[in-house]
């Protein structure tokens, strides 16, 4: 048996009195995308600041790779190929488009401690953040600074730059969050494509989105990973309905 | 607050135009004075062009990296404390001081960075300056350097052997082409990768850990440089000054330096070196003009940091852009 | 060294300690429940040391011109506090470091224009003068003596109101939820000035008890503030029990290693050697200890926030 890619085992969390993750176990395989969804509150956001190495755990174990990363920071986890996104945009708004995403690649192909060259004109890396920025359809605002961008443009930058970092596993939180109707659409249809070839742990509020674009689902609640399957399996789960006040949701 | 100042310097190169202009007025400046048969303006100049190195090498941490360092005058004192005790001990060439002078900074940047840089925000701006007050503290009990009341310069460091510093105009150039050097250098690196990393961390550290960098080691390795180039500025200071005592290092001299880099806006290096020549033309220009010139300047720093439109640069904000 | 000497070094740490802890008291709520970083806190205690010392001479009695002085130290915190800091709350830190280096500027030369450069001296209170037999062979003055206790009952009074006030609790709830205190209906700005208004008041106090022991100079201020900051470093931001402990830690440690520092290097090396080596490092140990407590603890002893 070939083992998962990610493997989460009994992952939990405090804040104070608080239990935030309650001994969370799930596994994700090689170019599954993993939904995690579950009402607000349910401590999704958490279970993938743990995840990324944003926030330490207080027990538990995370294996990506064959590989205990628990006690690995968040910069050291992207550099295994583990990389995350923001729920709230998290970018560089000083720099433009194209330097965002640029810095990525520059993290990961080389050394950045060079001190002369000018980092502006290496084709290397422009070339490449371009044809990310090309996959996302963003290119057009390659030398637009990142601050003036719209609300959208920004969700599909921060996902450039996560896909720039080239990861095996990406955690999304909320990608589709703030996004109009066409917005998400583009972007749905841009992770069903993303899937071929990077695993995906996908946080949600958006229904249609997961079951459209999940092969697995797990369901959070109160930081208890109440049940764990295929869309058409969840979609039926007693348990789950029942998480859902009102089980239209998931009609 | 910086504005895309980094954006800037990493995408275009006519910014540049006003450091062009800057230096161009600093090679310049000695024909006046020499006319004037002015010693006293070539003297201030080269005091103003060392202060000017200074406050740029803070540049790249407070402009560039946001780090908001209180302690930076330590390393005009460690500059110049190597160049009295080097002297001392018969090692009066700057080929040998200013290396050794880097190599102290370098170790204390290295040192001070690592414990200062783990904490954050007000924290590492109050143990910037107390590690400052620390140095401040040791060059005070140094008895053998006169102690509080410190030491006058036997005489000017040579350099490569040559007696060059020993003439006005031979300083003055040399401090200027120590200045000119050490902008290029930071223009560089500024537009380097490590600029564009250490100008990514300034605006968002979480993003710079998410793609797989620790924002710690940049931020240390821009402290040991800026204090390098600071110490430099030290030595030159030492020989203009001709004397070395603990007042190179006070807290309040360090102050005086955020304000420069502050008032010449930061992040574009030129800005710094500018906003140190006006800070010192002020400090000249206003006890003139009353004896509690003191409490105008005061009363203009508080103003300027109340108006937020107020900094030099606006001036020439359309300049290169 | 003798038992005498030791206790005498003692008391003069405590003495530090305690005058420490009346300025950085104040300074620590600041920085805590504003996140504002006050650099014109030392004049403050410039300022409350020359209002004592016009109002003594003007009274012809201590006591008066200490009662005259809180309250007008408290104005004086207020006024500055409108004029200037209320507009530089939230902002960067850096706008915050420029305005109140610009105040030391102008306050340190302000009380040059209005008193003069020389020192001012204030006459200590009869029933204070001289000293007393602490132990055998060894006098205290009782002004010194009087200046710990004081500190001392400062330092519980202020325990109590932190604790067990209903302002104290906002206090406490400021400088860890201040978003949350805000969204409770609390008027933040006036809690702001309190807090601001009541630690100039405590830093002034602390000027007002040295004069009769210090000259009262231009400048006085400006290395009390450093140590200041030490002892809010170690204690933690926001934290009054951490600035206690910490004033006590570096007043102590400031004046034994000054005492006795040479001394106890000539254990392990000649006695030239140690008197130099203590003498340079003596001054150093407070920031040795900050260093090390940064080191092992990077928010402080008593960290305050989450």
């Amino acid at each position: 048996m070939i083992a998962p890619l990610l493997s989460v085992e009994g992952l939990t969390k405090r804040f104070g009195a608080l239990l935030v993750s309650d001994s969370v176990t799930f596994a994700v395989e090689e170019r599954e995308l993993h939904a995690l969804i579950g009402p607000n509150g349910a401590g999704k956001t958490t279970l993938i600041n743990q995840l990324s190495g944003t926030l330490p755990s207080d027990a538990g174990r995370i294996l990506f790779a064959d590989e205990d990363i628990s006690h690995l920071p968040l910069e050291a986890r992207v550099r295994r190929g583990l990389a995350r996104s923001f729920q709230i945009t998290s970018i560089l708004p000083d720099y433009t488009v194209l330097e965002n995403v640029a810095l990525a690649i520059q993290a990961r192909s080389g050394s950045s401690f060079r001190f002369f060259g000018r980092v502006g004109q290496e084709r290397a890396l422009n070339d490449e953040a371009t044809a990310v920025l090309t996959r996302v359809g963003l290119v057009g605002r390659s030398t637009a600074r990142a601050g003036t961008l719209s609300h959208g443009e920004k969700r599909l930058l921060e996902l450039a730059i996560a896909l720039a970092c080239r990861p095996r596993l990406l955690l999304l939180d909320e990608p589709f969050a703030g996004l109009g109707q066409e917005e998400s659409q583009a972007s749905i249809a841009l992770l069903k494509e993303l899937k071929s070839d990077v695993a995906i742990v996908l946080v949600e509020h958006d229904m249609d989105a997961v079951f459209s674009l999940a092969d697995r689902v797990s369901v959070l609640v109160n930081g208890r990973i109440i049940a764990s399957g295929t869309p058409d399996t969840i979609r039926v789960d007693p348990l789950v309905r029942n998480a859902y006040l009102g089980d239209e949701e998931l009609a | 607050m910086t504005g895309g100042t980094a954006a800037a310097a990493n995408s275009s190169r006519a910014w540049r135009h006003p450091a062009v202009w800057l230096f161009a007025a600093f090679l310049a400046l000695p024909i006046p004075a020499h006319f004037g048969a002015n010693a006293y303006i070539l003297s201030f100049a080269t005091h103003a062009v060392a202060l000017g190195l200074a406050a740029l090498s803070l540049d790249l941490m407070l402009g560039i990296g946001a780090l908001a360092s209180f302690g930076h005058a330590a390393y005009l004192g460690i500059g110049a404390y190597s160049v009295a005790i080097l002297s001392d001990m018969g090692h009066d060439d700057l080929l040998v001081q200013i290396p050794v002078a880097i190599a102290v900074a370098s170790v204390f940047a290295g040192i001070t960075g690592f414990v200062s840089l783990r904490a954050s925000g007000v924290y590492y701006i109050m143990s910037t300056l107390a590690f400052g007050q620390m140095l401040y503290f040791l060059a005070q009990s140094l008895s053998a350097y006169g102690g509080d009341d410190g030491v006058t310069l036997a005489a000017r460091s040579r350099l490569a052997g040559s007696h060059l510093l020993a003439s006005d105009l031979g300083l003055y150039y040399v401090t200027l082409a120590a200045l000119i050097a050490a902008y290029v250098l930071l223009d560089r690196i500024v537009g380097s990768r490590f600029g564009r990393v250490l100008g990514a961390v300034r605006q968002n550290p979480m993003r710079v850990r998410a793609v797989g960098l620790d924002p710690f080691r940049y931020r240390l390795l821009a402290s040991i440089l800026a204090g390098s180039l600071c110490a430099v500025a030290g030595v030159l200071l030492a020989n203009q000054s001709e004397f070395v005592s603990p007042a190179f290092m006070t807290w309040q001299r360090s102050g005086e330096l955020l304000v420069m880099v502050v008032l010449g806006g930061m992040g574009r290096l030129w800005g710094a070196v500018l906003g140190a020549i006006c800070f010192l033309t002020l400090e000249e220009v206003l006890p003139g003009l009353t004896d509690n010139w003191k409490m105008v300047l005061g009363a203009l720093l508080i103003l300027a940091a109340l108006g937020r439109g107020s900094r030099l640069s606006q001036l020439f904000k359309g300049v290169g852009r | 060294m003798s038992v005498s000497l030791l206790v005498v070094q003692i008391l003069n740490g405590l003495q530090l300690g305690v005058l420490l802890f009346l300025i950085a008291a104040g300074l620590t709520l600041v920085f805590g429940v504003m996140d504002f970083i006050n650099l014109a806190h030392g004049v403050q205690y410039m300022v409350g040391a020359y209002l004592a010392a016009m109002f003594v001479t003007w009274t012809g009695s201590y006591w008066l011109g200490l009662t005259l002085t809180l309250p007008v130290a408290l104005a004086f915190g207020l006024l500055l506090e409108v004029l200037i800091f209320r507009r530089l709350y939230g902002r960067d830190h850096l706008d915050q470091m420029l305005a109140t280096f610009g105040l030391i500027l102008f306050l340190n030369q302000a009380v040059r224009f209005l008193w003069g450069s020389e020192p001012l001296g204030v006459a200590m209170p009869d029933i204070l003068s001289g000293s007393i037999q602490v132990m055998d062979g060894l006098r205290y003055p009782v002004y010194r003596l009087a200046l710990i206790v004081a500190g001392l009952v400062i330092a519980l009074g202020l325990h109590l109101a932190i604790n067990h006030t209903r302002i104290g609790m906002l206090i406490r709830a400021g400088s860890t939820h201040s978003d949350m205190v805000a969204a409770l209906g609390v008027n933040i700005r006036r809690l702001f000035m309190v807090v601001f208004g009541f630690g100039a008041m405590l830093a002034g106090l602390a000027g007002a008890l040295v004069a009769p022991i210090l000259s009262v100079e231009p400048g006085m201020g400006d290395n009390l503030l450093i140590l200041t900051f030490v002892v809010i470093v170690i204690g933690g931001i926001g934290s009054i029990r951490g600035a206690f402990i910490a004033a006590l830690m570096v007043g102590l440690l400031d004046t034994l290693g000054r005492a006795f520092g040479p001394q106890l290097l000539r254990l392990a090396m000649s006695a030239a050697a140690a008197n130099q080596t203590g003498r340079s490092l003596a001054p150093m140990l407070i920031y040795i200890l900050m260093a090390v407590v940064l080191f092992v603890r990077p928010t402080g002893l008593f960290p305050v926030k989450k």
